[in-house]
């Protein structure tokens, strides 16, 4: 029976070594207290962080959302002043600009990629690139906006034009290449061996090997990186406020100015008219959906890369 | 193991010469395609140095730390904007690395369902694709009006302080700041939920047996083990915080004049690039290059810097 006994002290809360109350959550100790503190103060944090989406969402939903019409879509801008128009050719030009600048960016990006996990993985050349990558990463995208100014618009090199849609699509290329490659860098070293080793065994050529087996299986991240880039550039305004500019008009080809609807915001925003600001929010609403799409799209791409 | 390397088994195959042909083109063909990375590089160093080159013949260091931007005279300092630049980054980081480590946090840890801290996660990366011209928006239209009150509060209770010594008239640099949060704070929310994420359980149990509470072992272990890839992508914000343009542009106020005041209209680098470079000629078009110099050396040590960090000092758990 006395072998019994801690037992027994430990159901009588008042007796023997240990006091009971001492083993049970008591919130009004000092740490408890702090650790309740800060558990509100993070959430709070993660509040603050995300109440600038609602509200940025909401408003551009809103007041963006209710604009919207078959004639906005449709119509090109007004002459300052007026009232009505759309943003036709804002919509149809950032179309243009940003599937310019992925055909550009995306053979350059997925090539360097292959480069880089196929061919090359550890060699000073492949060292230099990736390191030149992360590099142009850190860009700011205004300097490429320079970069593309100084090279093709100040110097017309394309039938002599200055500022035309293809610079404004080499500059968004420029800012999308080096996504591109880090992508298809990644995603094609996830592939494992054993497929390549599969395909010299049926006497696949290394071209063979990477074009049908290695390229293929990589598809999924890869497309996610890819859409990504892409929703990215469509946003992008800084390297296109002096390469492609601005144009009230329907798209004139591919060496004249072009309208956007990113530059189409930046102008209309500060311009003292009604109808100007309005057709800014509009195109704030279909350049938000279209990116939240393809953000949304890509998420749904990257589930097929785990599977 | 296998006898000899991947590479090695297709090269030393018995191949047709089409078959070689092909492999042979294929490669040079993704070498040249990777070069274009270094050739875009090499290509904005070589056209911002030459085309700041005649500005810097002219101005030298002093461009550097004299504030006058005069188009008229053709005398151009880039003080105001440099100080603007690091004035608005340093403090949107300040207010960002709390709310953005505090955020991710509270993510990582198993305070509410899974489910609710998956849908913030997703919130906080829609949050980083929204355009920036779309936040500067937002930003002239709700967010500015709404701060406006306050900021006269400020000035009025703070006014003796020199940063706060200007009565607020709409755009000014503390908008700028704040929209910067908003842009920087996914980028760090991200980095750091990454980086907390990889500290192994094994710590965290450990601090437990030894009866911390939950918060003691955040803040004495799981966060001094995260520190690295925090610091790595706090770097990478301050990165991306000097290099943004449309948000800032459309709400800094763009004034060449130099003030101390943070509820003055100011500038950075970037805002006067957007601001100015379409319709400069001569000599100032020289100048803004030079300024656009200032901003890739000053982002490339930031993220040189922050590529150092996460890859010397992040701790590596096998």
């Amino acid at each position: 029976m006395t072998s019994l006994q801690p037992n027994a002290s430990l159901q009588s809360p008042d007796q023997g070594p240990f006091q009971r109350k001492a083993l049970q959550f008591q919130p009004s100790l000092s740490r408890n207290r702090w650790n309740l503190f800060f558990t509100l103060l993070s959430a709070g944090f993660a509040g603050i962080c995300v109440l600038p989406l609602f509200l940025v969402l909401a408003y551009v939903l809103f007041k963006g959302g209710s604009l919207i019409s078959i004639q906005l879509l449709t119509q090109l801008p007004p002459a300052p002043g007026l009232e009505g128009g759309g943003i036709g050719n804002a919509i149809l030009g950032t179309i243009i600009i940003t599937l310019l600048a992925s055909l550009i960016a995306i053979p350059v990006g997925v090539g360097g990629g292959i480069f880089l996990s196929e061919y090359s993985t550890s060699g000073p050349f492949a060292q230099f690139v990736r390191f030149g990558t992360n590099v142009l990463a850190g860009v700011p995208s205004i300097i490429c906006g320079v970069f593309v100014y100084g090279l093709i618009v100040s110097t017309r090199v394309f039938a002599g034009q200055s500022y035309s849609a293809l610079a404004g699509a080499i500059a968004l290329a420029v800012l999308m290449l080096p996504t591109v490659i880090k992508t298809t860098d990644e995603a094609l070293k996830l592939v494992p061996d054993e497929l390549r080793w599969g395909a010299l065994g049926v006497g696949a050529s290394k071209f063979i090997t990477i074009t049908r087996i290695t390229l293929p299986s990589a598809f999924s991240p890869i497309a996610t990186g890819v859409v990504l880039a892409i929703a990215r550039a469509a946003g992008e305004t800084a390297p296109l406020i002096f390469t492609a500019l601005f144009s009230p008009f329907w798209p004139e080809g591919l060496l004249n100015p072009i309208a956007s609807m990113s530059v189409l915001i930046y102008n209309f925003a500060i311009m003292p008219y009604e109808a100007q600001i309005s057709l800014a929010w509009a195109a704030s609403f279909i350049l938000v959906v279209m990116i939240l799409a393809a953000n949304l799209f890509a998420r749904y791409l990257s589930r097929f890369a785990k599977a | 193991m296998t006898p000899f390397a991947l590479a090695d088994a297709f090269r030393l195959r018995r191949r047709s010469g089409s078959e070689k042909l092909v492999d042979q083109g294929f490669r040079q063909l993704t070498i040249v395609l990777a070069s274009i990375v270094g050739l875009v590089l090499l290509g904005i160093l070589l056209t911002v140095l030459s085309g700041s080159k005649e500005a810097i013949d002219a101005f030298g260091f002093k461009f550097l730390t004299t504030s006058s931007w005069d188009p008229v005279s053709e005398k151009y300092g880039a003080f105001t904007a440099i100080y603007g630049t690091i004035i608005t980054s340093l403090l949107a980081l300040l207010i960002a690395v709390p709310l953005g480590v505090g955020t991710a946090i509270f993510i990582t840890e198993n305070l509410i369902p899974l489910r609710v801290r998956q849908f913030l996660g997703l919130m906080v990366e829609l949050l980083a694709a929204i355009p920036s011209v779309v936040l500067g928006l937002w930003a002239i239209f709700v967010m500015e009006p709404f701060l406006r009150p306050i900021l006269e509060a400020v000035n009025q209770v703070f006014g003796w302080i020199p940063l706060f010594s200007t009565v607020p008239q709409g755009p000014g640099v503390a908008p700028a700041i704040l929209i910067l949060v908003v842009m920087i704070l996914p980028i760090i929310t991200a980095i750091s939920r990454d980086s907390l994420m990889q500290v192994p359980p094994e710590l965290r149990q450990a601090a437990y047996g030894i009866g911390t509470t939950r918060w003691g072992a955040i803040l004495q272990v799981i966060l001094p083990a995260a520190v690295s890839g925090i610091t790595g992508g706090v770097m990478l914000a301050l990165g991306r915080a000097m290099g943004e343009t449309m948000a800032v542009t459309m709400i800094i106020g763009n004034s060449t004049n130099f003030s101390w005041s943070l509820l003055a209209p100011g500038n950075t680098i970037s805002s006067m690039l957007a601001n100015q470079f379409g319709e400069a000629d001569g000599i100032q078009v020289s100048a803004l290059m030079y300024a656009a110099l200032i901003l890739m050396i000053l982002t490339l040590v930031v993220n040189v810097f922050a590529q150092w960090i996460v890859r010397r000092l992040s701790l590596k758990y096998s």
